[in-house]
Formats: C-alpha cells, sequence, structure tokens
C-alpha cells in the first residue's frame, strides 16, 4: 500500500504527470472572477470565501479522470486486483495520492489567492481550515466517481456530472464555514458538519469505489 | 500444491465461451493451452486468475498463488526500470529484484526510463515482474509476443528455472518454448459451451 | 405460489400486460375526475385566488418524484441481492418517468410561485433539493446510456443508485442548512392542522392516486419495452453463436 502512494506520488511529480495544472487552473478561475463581477472590493469580499471553494472544488475534478483511467488502460489495475491489496485499499490509497498532489496545494494556495479576492481577515484561518477538512471528502468522492468510469472511453464529462452532485453537501458546509468566519459569525457548526461529511466518506466511500472498480473489472 | 480447474464455464459478456474445462496443474508443471485467436483463452485465463466470475465450476488452490501476465504489462513509462520492478516488489511483500533484472537481461538498462524502452525491451521488464511477486504459479497471456528469438530463450530459462523450484506455469503461446509442457485444445470445450444458455437465456 | 416467480422476464411480462389496461383506465378516470374536479368545482382561495389550483399537478408530480427515486432505490436493492433482471429494468425504466415527474414539479412550481412570491425561482430549500434530485436522476440516467453490457450497466447503476441516495438525504439537511427558505409546510400530513383544507384535500387525493396508478403504468409499459430489448440481444446472440459454431463444423 505504501508503494502504491509513493509510486502515483512520483509519478504525479515527474514529467507529464500533470502536478500543479489543478494548482493553475484554481488561480486562473479566481483571477478570472473579478472581470466576470467587476472590480469593485467590497463585492469582491462579500463572495470571495465562495469563489475560492468553489474554485478549489472544480481544480479538484480536473484531475480525476486520470485518476484510475492511466492505470486501466496501461493494464496495471488487472495486475494491481490479482495482487495481496485489497481493491478498497487501492482505490483508498490512490485517492490518497490524489490528495496530496492536487488537494493539499490547493488548501495551501487558497490564502493567497484570498488576497486578490480581498477576502476579509477573519476569513483566512477558516478558509484553510475548512479547505483542509473538506478536499479530503472531494478526492474520495472522486476516485468513487473515476471508478464508476474507469472502462468508458472519454468518461470524463460523465465523470463530472456523477461526482459534482455528490459534492453539494461538502460545498455547502465548507463555503458556509468560511462565509461566517468572514462575516465574523462563529464557523463551528458548519465546520463539524463538515467534518463529519468527510469522517463519513473516508468510511465508506472505499468500499462502494472498491465494489464498483470489481464490477468494472471484470 | 495443486492448481485444480474443476467444470469451468468462462464467458464475455454474459455468453459462455467454454464450457466444461477441466485440469490440473501440480508442482513444477507447465501447462500450455492452444487455440486459434477469439477461441477463449484470455477469457480463461483471466477468470483462473480471478478477475472474472466463473459461469460455472470452481478454480481450487488458486487464492494468492497467481501472478497474472497479459498484452498490457502495466510499466509506467515516468519510473525507470529499477523503480518499475521494485514497485511491484513491494506490492507483492517482497524486496529483492536483482535476480529477476539477471533472469531477463535488463542489467544494464536499470536506470533507464521504462518509456525509453523498445517494445521487446519492455515485454522482458513486463515479464521480469513475474519474478519479483514470489507466486508459484504463472498464469500467461501470450507472454513471448514482440520478443526476439534471444529474449524467448531468455524467458523459457526463467520459466524453466520456476519451474525447478517448485512452481508452475498456465499460458497461452503459439510457438514452442522448449519447455517439457502438456498442451491443452480449447477449441474442445467450445462446443460444450454453445450448449450452455447464456445469461440473458431468460428473456426468451 | 410466490412473488419472485414474476422475477422471470417472460412470466412478469405476461401479468404486467394483464395489469396495464386497468392502471391506464385507473389513470384516466382519475386523472379525470380530479383534475376537472378540482380545477372547476373548488373555490378560489381567499389568499391565493385560483393560482392555487395548480395544487393538483404540483403536489402529486413532486410526491411522485421522490417516490420514483425511492422505487428505483428499491429495484436497485433487490438486483443486488438476488439479481433479477426485471428488477434492475424496471429501475432503469423509471428514472426517465422520475426526471419528467421533477420537471413537471419544477414547473408548476416556478408558475405558482411567480403569482405568490413575485420571483419564478427562489434557492429555496424545497426547490433547491428538487434541483439537486433532478441532477441525481440525470447522472443516473447518463450512467445507463454510457455502458454497453447490460449487466455492468446495472451493477454500477444500482450502487450509484445507493450511493446518490445517502448523498440526495444528505443535501437535503444540507441545503435545509444553508438557507431557511419561503415555500410552504407540507400540503399533506397525518397532523390534521398542517393540512390544506378539505375542499381542496379531496380532489388532491383522487389526483395523488391517478398519478401513482400513472406511474406505475408507465414503468411498467417501459419495462416491458427494456425486456424485449434484452429479448432481442438474446436471440441475436444466439443467431451469431449458432452460425460460428456452423461455419467451425463446416
Amino acid at each position: 500500500m505504501r508503494a502504491l502512494f509513493f509510486r502515483d506520488l512520483a509519478l504525479a511529480l515527474r514529467a507529464g504527470g500533470g502536478f500543479g495544472l489543478g494548482l493553475a487552473f484554481f488561480l486562473i478561475v479566481v483571477v478570472l472572477v473579478p472581470f466576470s463581477v467587476g472590480p469593485q472590493s467590497a463585492l469582491l469580499t462579500e463572495i470571495a470565501p465562495g469563489v475560492l471553494w468553489l474554485g478549489a472544488l472544480l481544480a479538484c475534478l480536473l484531475s480525476l479522470d486520470r485518476l484510475l483511467a492511466v492505470d486501466w488502460e496501461d493494464g496495471a489495475l488487472d495486475l494491481l486486483a490479482t495482487s495481496p491489496l485489497p481493491l478498497e485499499g487501492i482505490v483508498a490509497v490512490k485517492a490518497a495520492a490524489h490528495w496530496v498532489t492536487t488537494g493539499l496545494p490547493l488548501v495551501l494556495a487558497a490564502p493567497v489567492l484570498g488576497v486578490l479576492l480581498n477576502l476579509a481577515p477573519s476569513g483566512y484561518g477558516v478558509l484553510v481550515l475548512s479547505l483542509a477538512l473538506g478536499t479530503p471528502a472531494l478526492s474520495m468522492i472522486g476516485a468513487f466517481g473515476a471508478a464508476l468510469t474507469v472502462g468508458i472511453k472519454r468518461g470524463g464529462l460523465l465523470l463530472s456530472l456523477l461526482v459534482l452532485p455528490l459534492y453539494v453537501p461538502t460545498l455547502i458546509f465548507g463555503a458556509e464555514a468560511a462565509r461566517r468566519a468572514a462575516q465574523g459569525l462563529d464557523p463551528a457548526t458548519p465546520l463539524f458538519l463538515l467534518a463529519g461529511i468527510t469522517l463519513a466518506v473516508l468510511a465508506a466511500m472505499p468500499f462502494a469505489a472498491g465494489a464498483v472498480l470489481r464490477v468494472n473489472l471484470r | 500444491m495443486e492448481l485444480k480447474v474443476t467444470d469451468l464455464a468462462v464467458g464475455r459478456g454474459g455468453v459462455p465461451v467454454l464450457a466444461g474445462v477441466s485440469f490440473s496443474l501440480t508442482t513444477g508443471q507447465a501447462l500450455v493451452l492452444r487455440g486459434p485467436n477469439g477461441s477463449g483463452k484470455t477469457t480463461l485465463l483471466r477468470t483462473v486468475a480471478g478477475l472474472q466470475v466463473p459461469m460455472a465450476g470452481q478454480v481450487h488452490r488458486a487464492e494468492d498463488r497467481i501472478a497474472y501476465a497479459a498484452h498490457a504489462d502495466g510499466l509506467k513509462a515516468a519510473l525507470t526500470v529499477a523503480e518499475n520492478l521494485r514497485f511491484w516488489a513491494s506490492v507483492f511483500g517482497q524486496s529483492d529484484i536483482a535476480p529477476a533484472l539477471a533472469a531477463f537481461d535488463l542489467e544494464d538498462l536499470v536506470e533507464r526510463r521504462a518509456g525509453q524502452l523498445s517494445a521487446g525491451q519492455k515485454r522482458r521488464l513486463g515479464l521480469a515482474r513475474l519474478m519479483v511477486t514470489g507466486r508459484d504459479v504463472w498464469v500467461l497471456d501470450e507472454p513471448t509476443v514482440s520478443l526476439d528469438t534471444a529474449s524467448v530463450a531468455l524467458f523459457a530459462d526463467a520459466v524453466r528455472g520456476h519451474l525447478a523450484h517448485g512452481g508452475s506455469a498456465l499460458m497461452a503461446t503459439h510457438i514452442d518454448l522448449g519447455i517439457e509442457a502438456e498442451t491443452l485444445d480449447v477449441s474442445g470445450f467450445r462446443a460444450a459451451a454453445a450448449q450452455m444458455a447464456s445469461a440473458d437465456e431468460a428473456f426468451l | 405460489m410466490s412473488l419472485w416467480e414474476y422475477a422471470n422476464p417472460v412470466k412478469f411480462l405476461r401479468l404486467s400486460e394483464r395489469v396495464q389496461p386497468w392502471l391506464w383506465a385507473g389513470a384516466a378516470i382519475c386523472l379525470g375526475v380530479g383534475l376537472v374536479w378540482g380545477f372547476f368545482f373548488t373555490p378560489d382561495d381567499f389568499r391565493q385566488g385560483s393560482t392555487v389550483k395548480i395544487i393538483y399537478l404540483h403536489v402529486p408530480s413532486a410526491l411522485m418524484a421522490i417516490n420514483a427515486w425511492f422505487m428505483m432505490l428499491v429495484a436497485s436493492l433487490i438486483w443486488i441481492v438476488r439479481r433479477h433482471h426485471v428488477s434492475a429494468l424496471a429501475a432503469k425504466a423509471a428514472a426517465p418517468v422520475g426526471i419528467v415527474m421533477t420537471l413537471i414539479a419544477l414547473f408548476t412550481g416556478a408558475i405558482w410561485g411567480q403569482p405568490m412570491w413575485g420571483t419564478w425561482w427562489a434557492w429555496d430549500p424545497r426547490l433547491t433539493s428538487f434541483l439537486i434530485l433532478f441532477l441525481f436522476y440525470l447522472g443516473y440516467v447518463a450512467l445507463w446510456e454510457a455502458i454497453e453490457d447490460p449487466d455492468t450497466a446495472a451493477d454500477l447503476t444500482a450502487i450509484l443508485c445507493l450511493v446518490g441516495t445517502v448523498f440526495a438525504v444528505l443535501s437535503r439537511y444540507a441545503v435545509l442548512f444553508w438557507n431557511q427558505g419561503l415555500h410552504q409546510g407540507a400540503s399533506l400530513s397525518l397532523d390534521k392542522e398542517e393540512n390544506v383544507a378539505d375542499v381542496f384535500y379531496f380532489p388532491l387525493l383522487v389526483c395523488i392516486g391517478g398519478f401513482v396508478l400513472l406511474f406505475l403504468a408507465l414503468v411498467l409499459y417501459r419495462t416491458g419495452t427494456e425486456i424485449r430489448l434484452r429479448r432481442t440481444r438474446a436471440l441475436m446472440a444466439r443467431e451469431t453463436r449458432s452460425a460460428t459454431l456452423r461455419a467451425e463444423e463446416a
């Protein structure tokens, strides 16, 4: 399992692995927002938490269709399936590697991009915290979607259609926590709910994704 | 320990391809599957390897013993030869990759990226993976594709060594490896499959 | 004689063909009576005027939008546990009907909301939940369409239906938390105080009955189509197999 994790990290970091693309996408989305809504700083302050959350969510979605498809196409998934590793563990580890290479950089970059959107000073800490709590769920739910669409050619669009509705609760609680903090309100309740969803997803989703992968491999 | 297949029926998309397949594979034994293209050799091998569920019958004593190799080698172009092998070794709980590198004459290529290898070299690396699994039953689907004569000889030596160390091999191949092996012609099982109801038959 | 006998596609088809005319007739009668009664023989609401009468389409379709998903969930579970093809096909057949019900609920809601709240759309929890339900339906249907092998598609969509149900319920509460909303309370409930007045209540019940019958008739009809499609597929597979065998013998 550890070997798989570090292999996925190495593959993402080497040339052609696509590391940093998600981050660049996040940056571009955030830069485009003022162009579309206007440069008024009060307006930007108000929408900043939501825009940052939505940007992070879309950036996370961007790399999902390669999460399992690469291993599927070159046959590695077949070979992994005949190895001692359980499929549930394989999906969970790959989701974890996806989070480290995609989710974690987004979490770290969010406060910098918050400056661009004139985020209220009280919002920074909770924004980072809510993204740190929420993005692991995005990666794991995304891995489930990737497992569903792994056998489908050009399944990327379908993957988005399947995964985005599943992102709704995470987005609502995450963005709500960041918004409340930015407005000087107490963000504890949405943060707890967000953490609860993430924990439940991490606990249960590998089994659904493993079952789906088993069906697709047969 | 003997791997035993009894009355196995395998299929693609709910349609039976082969039925009534029975054979056993003992220590030190190699069994070669023969049959024309599309006769169901790959489906049979995938079922024995546990990637597909049999439509009927059973595969006995196959759990955690099979190393499977097919057309796709699962190599990562961005990783070096050594990294690719070391990854598979640790997935299977092994650590020593030197014998596998030596057996397939890959020692001069260890630091080369897998993406820069020729087709034959890639294939050799894919087969070297079998040796780092520590599994005793090799299930091989057309292992000699894109290998030259010298590489085929290397592969035959590796299989011979595997058999001598108490392993066994089940493979689908068209060329004669010069290994003492029994053959099983799968064409005979197609007629039996034609008699079997497909999964959709309930709709008729 | 157990219920599971009708898991056999042929028996199911025979029974469903016998039942369907009754369902269609029942649906036509109930909807005819209920809608005419509701539209023309009930008084106008003293606050909402005649706009209230859209309730006879809005409430039944909204109910069926949720019930259709629930039926798909049950059918998916039966497929996962007992592997009856008819069950998977019934779930597949119900999804587009559910989509249409959701759309009817959303559109009639918009038409009703415009004079009442002064807006076609508000991000009210109920409206938002239905929009999310609509997205889940779309994903489910798209996944069925994308996969060629019918059994693989049945397995994957069944698991998606289970996971989707959990997330749909979760979204419902997340949306409630997110915005408290302006939608009125449930039109029907067991504690009488919340209910709409009796004059509206009985025609509404008849309309709901009509929608249930219509839904059942549509799902049975569509399931029959799906079963026949699979039968065609089986026949064609049998044909190609015997053709290849003949070629091999020759």
